[in-house]
């Protein structure tokens, strides 16, 4: 998936930072600490910006370029904040063969947002995901941690309108 | 113990989790506990009934009806006819199974029939939560069988002699990989078990983790004692979190038991469970990747040999096998090699789990015996293709497979023939398609796969996808050339043979096998600029159906390049000037008595 760098400025707190500071002190120098260290920091801050990975490397002490040789290495691992919805598409096999690609294309056109990006209020992001091994229900996607399957074009722009409309209404 | 009058068995399945099977569980314990029933019928949540296209599935036993697309709201009838009254509510239940006068067994049906299940024996049966309900499945006996009536010797032979190959897709022998690694002398060894399903279209691993996690557990502890390792790790895909959930709370209760940790049965032998999280790298499915991973590094594959027999995970003597490949071991120390061995083909013993897929009336989990046919699978397990459209071909293997044509339908299933006709066992995704799939575009995907995959280590897997993806990108745009085709030729019998590991050397198989079985649909994209399926856009065009049309003149209106000719009011006049449309779907997409098509 791209990794493109996000425009959505850093705003990690100093909660978040104790949080993480404490995951590494008791994970250094454990052996093949770096990977479950970096599952936790995804964890606590929902993705691994520059700043995230520096305190890691300087945790650990461990270069940069390593921390973020594994960052960049899995899909697991991503750069972008997630919007306040996640829409991720599956793109197995199975969900491909019955037309996710073209609902895939209708949701970025929806949300003027393209696969792996954010929009720049940053409240809505689109995934193209691995298979989730959910495909009995192809083609399948999922909203935050809600699952939509056995889906037909157009049947998924109002069940979007709909988060959009309650992620609105807890805000005002 | 209390005995209950019924038992309901609501399917705990990822597919049927997504389709509500939690909030069904708590419905039917509402519904009990308002008809006093609670003490009379027990809800148990299990493993996957295989059958997912028809999720959420509720079984309720001793009469064994077998319910589909279950909804919330059919719960209160459930409980208040079935199992207050007792009459089975023929409308809810799987129609297949409804007969005349009688209600028919599951095992008769389509989907069912031809089924063996070593595998999946327990999955859909017992609660994956529960050790006791494993251990009354003659759980954790093949364990004690092992250490106390067995030598390592004997067990690596017992292996041996089955002829149990992996699952995962090389199909090696196990009996073989354990002897190598039983034979090296060291202190430290150990057991890995790779349930990094990566392979886009395959759930077993995934379905078996989550509904017989005791199964792995104890098939791991006899690895490990057969090759004298007292460490085990799991390797466990990211992506799926109730299969870690519960095999995490599977080995926590291994433990309680004293089947993992020290001195189990009392026979002074040590073993101990780890659970590992991948990070979704597909090659991390690769056993060296994996090892490398388990490492806390770049997933990145390393040549062989050494073997992972001799120096593996960290070093040192690795037995690394998939879950399926496990799952088989309890069976054959407890049922026998010659039991194992009495099923399959000469080459290929035992059952096989495949997760059928794409255009398909049964999507599920389905496990044959070896040497069953194509056919059988996709025509009476299966039922066939949906919505009257006809068989085109069957993908297996994955990223690493091919696809099968009609005419090789009746292809038997197993390693040696899979691989003759271009494709391979894989882990067991299977995935059919009918005739609106371009096989172009099929070879694209997954090319597009492997590119974003390839972890960049050698140069012929990096480089050599990347420009076949070239290719075939240009093919479907309509650019393509004969030359092209050659290049994809020789391109693929290159990166077969130079790539490091397993999964750049068939990395071309998607292409080589379309090319080969498919060479028509090649040549209509380049020779005529045609896509015969209708699938890449570029070669698409736009038709009017005059008999349809209105003449309102709304296509004319969003057009925007003006390339639909015709006058207000006379729809013979009205068709799309093909040098001037640019294909961007406007006009389909506001026409309301659908004259527009596509072709």
């Amino acid at each position: 998936m791209p990794n493109k760098k996000t425009s959505v400025p850093f705003t990690g707190t100093a909660e978040q930072e104790a949080k993480l500071k404490a995951v590494i002190e008791a994970q250094k120098g454990q052996v093949g600490a770096t990977m479950p260290v970096m599952q936790a920091a995804q964890e606590i801050y929902g993705y691994l910006p520059e700043e995230v990975q520096i305190m890691i490397a300087e945790g650990l002490d461990i270069p940069l370029t390593e921390v973020y040789g594994i960052a960049s290495f899995y899909s697991q691992f991503t750069m972008n904040p997630k919007g306040k919805i996640n829409i991720a598409v599956c793109m197995g096999t199975a969900c491909y063969v019955r037309g996710a690609g073209d609902i895939l294309d209708d949701i970025s056109q929806k949300v003027c947002c393209k696969s792996g990006e954010i929009t720049d209020d940053g409240k809505i992001s689109v995934e193209a995901t691995r298979c989730i091994g959910a495909c009995g229900l192809a083609p399948v996607l999922t909203i935050n941690d809600d699952v939509y399957g056995k889906l037909n074009r157009g049947e998924i722009e109002p069940v979007i309108d709909r988060y959009i409309e309650e992620e609105a209404k807890g805000k005002a | 113990m209390n005995f209950v009058r019924n038992h309901i068995l609501v399917c705990g399945g990822t597919g049927c989790v997504a389709a509500k099977s939690k909030e069904i569980i708590e419905e039917f314990n509402l519904q009990l506990q308002k008809h006093g029933l609670e003490n009379e019928a027990k809800v148990i949540l299990t493993g996957c009934f295989g059958l997912c296209a028809l999720g959420p599935i509720v079984v309720v036993y001793p009469e064994g009806s077998f319910y589909s697309e279950i909804k919330v709201e059919n719960i209160a009838e459930i409980v208040e006819e079935h199992i207050l009254k007792g009459r089975v509510v023929e409308k809810l239940l799987y129609q297949e199974t409804v007969k005349e006068d009688s209600i028919a067994s599951l095992n008769e049906t389509g989907f069912y029939k031809k089924q063996m299940r070593i595998s999946l024996r327990n999955c859909g049966v017992i609660d994956p939560e529960n050790i006791d309900e494993y251990i009354a499945f003659d759980g954790y006996e093949a364990l004690a069988k092992a250490l106390t009536a067995m030598t390592p010797d004997e067990i690596v032979e017992e292996i041996l002699k089955s002829g149990l190959r992996g699952r995962g897709g090389g199909g090696f022998p196990t009996g073989l990989k354990w002897k190598f690694a039983a034979k090296e002398q060291n202190d430290v060894k150990y057991v890995c078990c790779n349930a990094d399903e990566g392979d886009p279209g395959a759930f077993m691993d995934r379905s078996v983790l989550e509904g017989d996690p005791h199964n792995i557990i104890e098939s791991m502890a006899i690895a490990g004692y057969a090759i004298g390792a007292s460490q085990g790790y799991i390797y466990v895909r990211a992506e799926y979190p109730i299969a870690v959930e519960r095999m995490q709370h599977a080995i926590k209760q291994a433990k309680e038991y004293g089947f993992l940790g020290n001195n189990i049965f009392g026979t002074g032998f040590n073993f101990d469970l780890e659970v590992r999280l991948g990070a979704g790298a597909f090659v991390c499915g690769e056993e060296t990747a994996l090892m490398m991973s388990i490492e806390g590094q770049r997933g990145e594959p390393r040549p062989r040999p050494p073997f992972p027999a001799v120096k593996g995970l960290f070093g040192k003597p690795t037995v690394l096998n998939n879950v399926e490949t496990f799952t088989n071991i309890t069976w054959i120390l407890l049922h026998g090699a010659e039991a194992f061995q009495a099923i399959g083909t000469e080459k290929s013993k035992g059952t096989k789990v495949f997760a059928l897929g794409g255009n398909i009336t049964n999507t599920g989990l389905v496990e044959v015996p070896m040497g069953i046919t194509l056919r059988e699978i996709v025509e009476e397990i299966g039922g066939g293709v949906p919505n009257g459209k006809a068989f085109k071909a069957a993908q297996t293997g994955g990223p690493s497979g091919g696809c099968i044509p009609t005419h090789m339908l009746d292809i038997k299933i197993d390693y040696d023939s899979l691989m003759a006709v271009g494709s391979m066992m894989g882990s067991g995704g299977l995935i059919v398609m009918d005739e609106d799939s371009c096989m172009v575009d099929i070879a694209k995907f997954f090319l597009d796969f492997t590119v974003e995959e390839s972890c960049g280590k050698c140069t012929p897997c990096r480089i050599g996808t990347k420009r076949m993806l070239d290719i075939l990108e240009k093919i479907s745009e309509g650019h393509g050339t004969l030359e092209d085709i050659d290049a994809l030729e020789e391109l693929s019998a290159h990166i077969k043979e130079n790539s490091l590991c397993g999964l750049g050397q068939t990395a071309p198989n998607p292409v080589a096998s379309t090319l080969h079985h498919f060479r028509d649909e090649y040549l209509a994209h380049v020779n005529e600029h045609r896509c015969p399926a209708g699938v890449c856009k570029n070669l698409l065009q736009y038709f009017i159906q005059q008999d349809k049309c209105i003449g309102c003149t709304l296509c004319q209106r969003v057009c925007p390049t003006a390339a639909i000719a015709g006058e207000v009011k006379k729809p013979e006049t009205f068709e799309v000037i093909q040098d001037k449309c640019i294909k961007c779907g406007a006009c389909i997409d506001k026409c309301k008595p659908k004259a527009i098509i596509k072709k």
